[in-house]
């Protein structure tokens, strides 16, 4: 399975992304610069963390606009996974890719340090290899991460299942405690959380890498049908 | 050659912590009359072409870009200014 990792002008999650693709996932990865316009070699796009165009404006704001964002929307289309962790969880919302924005903190701190998360659905193509309601350590870094979404689109997620991972402490004041929500058809997963800091025990946690193997799992097993 | 003066508010639905921050400071200082504070943001454009053009590009920049409508609310104020 071939991976892309976006790379936008302040990206600082790239490096970690990449290198849990290659040497903890074992699977094909490239850097991808914000104005390519073609992903179409690519299985799944990885959209990093960081300080896209300095969070100029909103976070994502400027970065959403980038050329690359035409050929991730035709690619979400296309029904390829698509995973934005933190600054890229940002970049989806302004995108409208997912629904949503982001709001400061409640505490208006940026919170650094790994967090406990709750596995809400573990039937969609990012979770698979979690166990529903299974406690996952996962570390976050953000200033901007608490989740904010209208009544009528908070009840969409509820009924459709969309809410795929909560914070056991709700410590940035996020809507139900949100923190990665996936799109209707299930292909796009947003989350503040960053699973790439959390492949191998000797960063503290491995609890993320099950993330990335339930991608290539659903990617396998459609494409031996396929073969 | 027009001047435009656009406002981004924070829907009033959406809880604002700066805000509050603010708001709390205030009251700390003595202003406990100070009931509420809201943050918003104030942009200048400067915007060549006629008014109707100009009223729809405004528009246009302010939904495309300059505020995200899940939870901030725009306005501005247009200007034509003088050719020197």
């Amino acid at each position: 399975m071939k991976f892309a990792v976006i790379v936008f002008p302040g990206s600082n999650c790239d490096v970690d992304m990449f290198h849990a693709v290659k040497d903890e996932l074992g699977e094909e990865v490239e850097y991808v610069w914000h104005d390519a316009d073609d992903l179409s070699q690519f299985d799944g796009i990885l959209l990093p963390g960081g300080f896209s165009y300095g969070d100029y404006l909103r976070s994502g704001a400027i970065a959403h606009l980038s050329k690359v964002m035409s050929e991730v929307k035709k690619a979400a289309e296309a029904g390829k996974p698509i995973l934005g962790v933190c600054n890229g969880f940002q970049i989806l919302l302004e995108s409208g890719l997912l629904p949503g924005a982001m709001l400061r903190n409640k505490d208006l701190k940026f919170v650094c340090r790994p967090t406990k998360l709750r596995v809400e659905n573990n039937e969609t193509m990012f979770s698979s290899a979690y166990n529903k309601g299974e406690e996952i350590t996962i570390p976050v870094a953000h200033g901007e991460g608490n989740y904010y979404c209208d009544e009528a689109t908070l009840k969409q997620l509820q009924d459709n299942q969309q809410i795929v991972f909560t914070y056991a402490d709700n410590f940035n004041g996020s809507l139900q405690s949100i923190a990665g929500i996936v799109n209707e058809k299930g292909n796009v997963l947003g989350m503040m959380p960053h699973p790439e800091r959390a492949v191998d025990e000797l960063l503290g946690s491995a609890d993320g890498l099950k993330l990335f193997q339930s991608i290539v799992k659903q990617w396998r097993e459609s494409h031996v049908v396929n073969a | 050659m027009y001047k435009v003066k656009v406002f981004v508010t924070l829907r009033e639905s959406v809880l604002d912590p700066q805000g509050k921050a603010v708001q709390q400071s205030l009251t700390n200082l003595g202003y406990e009359g100070v009931q509420d504070v809201r943050i918003g943001k104030y942009m200048e454009l400067t915007i060549d072409g006629n008014t109707q053009d100009v009223e729809k590009t405004v528009k246009e920049v302010c939904e495309k870009l300059l505020s995200n409508p899940v939870i901030e609310d725009y306005r501005y104020e247009i200007e034509e200014s003088v050719q020197q």
